[in-house]
């Protein structure tokens, strides 16, 4: 059994290193999602954020402007984890008879 | 149950460091528009600032800061600070969290936008820090109740 444990784990460990090794390089601007637009001449999601995220918020901080405003439904979804792990905390640690 | 510390330095100390802490918490919320930070951070350092009263002082004087009843309701209001502009976004005619469509924020709609992240920032601070000191509470609380 501790074999097979053994060999999951190589395994899964295996697949992940193959994937890191199918990323693009970093910062290789000629790499197709590095690029500002796409082949057929689209701007991409991040050059859109880039170019106008101070004109759609006045903000400079352009990662906030992505964090709260674009991408909202995300961070949403972030703050009802954290809540929910508060939540979870609660019911399984508190005691208090019912 | 943690138990206070008999060393009156470190009582002084933690009631010392944590203003300090917290008025750096609230400009890292307030802040978030024009540097790093934002929300989640400034909620994660005014968290730590109530719990490092809690672990020098004990639980009677960290209630005094705040209140342990408080923790899970006020996490949930965080939360619902964030849900309920999205939905106020809804219910005024624009698509979930689109700021621009919330006339009580300011006038024009890139200002309404830029409120409508400070809002919600807010909201996830609130929601952020009680959460944390609340899972505290929870672990430190005494077997007797």
């Amino acid at each position: 059994m501790k074999a097979l444990r053994f060999l999951i784990l190589f395994a899964v460990g295996g697949v992940l290193l193959w994937g890191v090794t199918q990323l693009p390089p970093r910062g290789d601007a000629d790499h197709p999602i590095h690029r500002a637009r796409t082949g057929a001449g689209d701007t991409v999601a991040s050059t859109y954020y880039i170019e106008n995220a101070y004109k759609d918020a006045e903000t400079p901080n352009m990662v906030t402007v992505v964090l709260a405003d674009y991408r909202g439904y995300d961070t949403l979804g972030e703050t009802v984890v954290v809540f929910t792990a508060g939540l979870a905390c609660y019911l399984i640690l508190r005691r208090r008879r019912i | 149950m943690i138990v206070k510390s008999s060393s009156p330095i470190v009582s002084l100390g933690a009631r010392t460091l944590s203003p300090v802490i917290q008025l750096y918490a609230f400009y890292v919320i307030a802040h978030g528009h024009y540097s790093p930070g934002g929300g989640f951070q400034g909620g994660a350092l005014l968290a730590a600032s109530i719990i490092l009263v809690r672990l020098s002082s004990g639980q009677r004087i960290g209630d005094m800061q705040f209140n342990k009843a408080l923790g899970t309701p006020l996490s949930s209001v965080g939360a619902l600070i964030y849900a309920g502009t999205g939905i106020v976004a809804l219910l005024l005619g624009g698509n979930f969290l689109q700021y621009a469509e919330i006339p009580l924020l300011g006038g024009d709609p890139v200002m309404r936008r830029n409120m409508g992240i400070l809002l919600v920032e807010l909201g996830v601070a609130l929601a952020v820090t009680v959460t944390f000191v609340s899972i505290y509470d929870d672990l430190t609380e005494p077997d007797d109740d």
